[in-house]
């Protein structure tokens, strides 16, 4: 039984088709993604080694939202994430080596080995970090655009989360007070219809998210979050109202996760959604998507795919090349940084 | 007027100040302590369920925002697990919140932002951020507080890495010590005691600032060593002062800070003395007092001349009633009987 047909959203907005891109930029938007994927799906492959020690929240079928959304930010906006942060943090920039240096516990990862998977960050493109408690980096986010209001920076935050998320009541304390305070924060739910292996339904009465959202004062609606242009507009949109003190916006962009919620493979086959969902929505594949308009619109050739994908797949050996070889940290790297001076 | 109001009045209107000096009542203190870091860093803002209402929290931000503007000095939604983060949040980005409440029964809200998200940022974002914030509370008693509006969680609070608690018993500390966690690049908890928010004391003008993690002798003696903070450890003086007519003698230890804890001083007193008696507003059980006791097990075990002892709470909810109340907590008698066995070693 397929739960969440695609057919069946409805959304409140979409990209306008008389909107006209450079080309450059639409290849960058399909490149970020592809690279998303290839990322997500090299550390599949070697998960099983157990060299990676740190659980994994992989984002396939998912990358649309992260690389629209961080399209309209630029390096000095601020993004946080939940537990499932590596779409984001690629995205924003954050560095490949950190982050796998990172995922392989080494002392160089971009937290030093003390965030793992679950608590990425870089703070040189503006990615702020992520809690793997789910809606924690919720009220961080809103503190961020406090912040930057308070001290009048022109500085846009953002922050991703889950549809279960929305069932933490921070969230909507958090949401109260930025619509109160006018603050420039974005609320980018990435709803995929499942909490770990508990669906929508069991956890939510139907009444659409971004709906909820709404009835706190802020603007929000509800996009696809398979078109990557739906996302990039409706941010653009939203960054737009925030930089004039127009105050936040929630985005609820849905996409369906490929993967299980956790480690590598689709556990589908455990019985709490029908692997046919999994397959009716590989069809809607934001990758695929994008790169058939490109091809359509004789933007884009096989061959510049072959080579964009030799490429990344060139950085991504690369990456896993320094990490495997950057050193572990030591006993005395324990109790460093406890407490600020 | 309240009893509890009625009693926290009487006590301070009887209090003589030895010292010379300007003397200030220990509210005044806070109030100038957070007017003088509003006027030091335009980084520095408050606030608090309550800190613009007519009351001003007890008196503590009476007024505050009228020098400094709403923007600065601000009533905010009753949201303290979200606010809490907000607060984490902004001063992750460059400002510096005081965020005060009511009643430490209100952290209990906060847990999640405090101990899963401020206290471990510095640490997980292995040093690249940090997160200056005080959150202020006053524990309360008497007058039907009650288990919701009197609770004294430091304890709770002890084993969480990354934060500081403050917890000052007189104006100059209250003062200086509001000043130093202010400007602490730590998240710091400040508990304040309701029944002190009327002792009056010395308090030099200006900024000034006590060493967070350092206690001091508030008296000095040959029988036993008495250690602790806040409101339990002025019950242990006025004990002392009855039991100075007995010839009995103590070095009386304020912790001022739980966390960091002050072994050195402890463990210098312990060795003189022998005998170690703490004393907490907190549980009994699992907090501030069976910390400090096993401590002392573990690391001044042979300096024991007898069982340490400790005073704090019953492992039962704080009742509401007038009567029950007077049971429940300790005063200064209690303490007092609990040194005579000590000393006789009974």
């Amino acid at each position: 039984m397929i739960r969440y047909p695609y057919n069946e959203l409805e959304f409140t907005f979409s990209s306008s088709p008389d909107e006209t891109y450079e080309a450059d930029f639409l290849i960058g938007l399909y490149r970020s993604m592809l690279r998303i994927r290839m990322i997500q799906e090299a550390i599949e492959s070697r998960y099983h080694e157990d060299e990676m020690k740190t659980p994994i929240h992989l984002v396939i079928g998912q990358e649309a939202t992260s690389v629209g959304v961080c399209a309209a930010l630029r390096t000095t906006d601020q993004v946080y994430s939940s537990h499932r942060t590596q779409g984001n943090y690629l995205a924003k920039g954050g560095s490949l080596k950190g982050m796998m240096s990172e995922l392989y516990c080494r002392l160089n990862g971009c937290a030093g080995s003390r965030g793992g998977s679950m608590h990425l960050l870089d703070k040189s493109v503006g990615y702020a970090g992520s809690s793997a408690i789910v809606g924690g980096s919720v009220p961080i986010a809103t503190g961020a655009a406090f912040g930057a209001q308070y001290l009048k920076k022109d500085q846009i935050n953002v922050v991703f989360f889950g549809d279960a998320a929305t069932e933490e009541g921070a969230i909507w304390e958090s949401i109260n007070f930025a619509a109160l305070k006018s603050l420039p924060v974005l609320y980018i739910c990435e709803n995929n219809f499942y909490s770990v292996c508990s669906s929508m339904e069991v956890r939510q009465p139907k009444v659409d998210i971004y709906k909820k959202a709404g009835a706190f004062g802020v603007n929000s609606c509800r996009i696809d979050g398979t078109q990557v242009l739906n996302v990039y507009e409706a941010t653009r949109e939203a960054v737009k109202i925030a930089r004039s003190g127009g105050g936040p916006t929630f985005i609820e962009s849905v996409a369906y996760r490929w993967r299980g919620h956790g480690g590598a493979g689709d556990d589908s086959a455990s019985g709490y959604r029908d692997p046919e969902e999994v397959k009716a929505w590989q069809k809607f594949c934001p990758i695929d998507g994008l790169y058939k308009d490109l091809m359509k619109k004789n933007l884009f050739d096989e061959t510049r795919n072959s080579s964009m994908k030799k490429e990344i797949q060139d950085e991504i050996e690369e990456a896993f090349q320094h990490a495997i070889n950057s050193p572990n940290p030591e006993e005395k790297d324990l109790s460093t940084y406890v407490y600020s001076d | 007027m309240p009893w509890a109001e009625a009693l926290i009045t009487s006590k301070a209107a009887g209090q003589e100040v030895a010292e010379e000096g300007r003397v200030l009542a220990y509210v005044d203190a806070l109030h100038e302590a957070l007017t003088l870091a509003l006027e030091l860093d335009p980084k520095v803002f408050v606030l608090g369920q309550g800190v613009n209402d007519p009351r001003g929290m007890f008196g503590v931000t009476t007024d505050l925002y009228k020098k400094f503007g709403e923007d600065r000095v601000f009533d905010t939604p009753l949201s303290e697990e979200g606010l809490t983060g907000i607060c984490a949040g902004a001063a992750l980005n460059g400002t510096r919140p005081v965020y005060l409440h009511n009643r430490p029964d209100f952290l209990l809200l906060t847990f999640n932002q405090l101990v899963s998200h401020a206290s471990k940022f510095h640490y997980i974002d292995n040093g690249q951020n940090n997160v200056p914030m005080v959150v202020w509370s006053a524990i309360g008693r008497g007058w039907g507080s009650g288990s919701q509006h009197s609770q004294a969680i430091q304890g709770f609070l002890l084993g969480v890495p990354g934060l500081k608690i403050i917890m000052p018993s007189t104006p100059y500390d209250a003062k200086g010590l509001m000043l130093a966690a202010i400007a602490d690049n730590n998240p710091v908890l400040i508990f304040d005691h309701r029944w002190n928010m009327k002792a009056k004391g010395v308090v030099p003008e200006g900024i000034y600032h006590i060493p967070i993690g350092k206690g001091v002798y508030r008296r000095r003696g040959e029988d036993l060593t008495i250690v602790g903070t806040s409101h339990t450890l002025a019950l242990a003086l006025e004990a002392m002062e009855d039991l100075d007519k007995e010839g009995i003698s103590a070095d009386v230890i304020d912790l001022r800070t739980l966390k960091p804890l002050d072994e050195e001083i402890i463990f210098e007193s312990l060795k003189k003395t022998g005998k170690i008696l703490i004393v907490d507003t907190g549980p009994a059980m699992a907090g501030v007092c069976a910390e400090i006791g096993c401590l002392v097990a573990e690391k001044g075990f042979h300096d024991l001349r007898g069982p340490v002892r400790r005073i704090g709470l019953p492992d039962s909810p704080i009742p509401a009633g007038f009567t029950l109340e007077q049971y429940y907590f300790p005063d200064k008698d209690r303490i007092a009987k609990v040194i005579r066995e000590m000393v006789s070693g009974a």
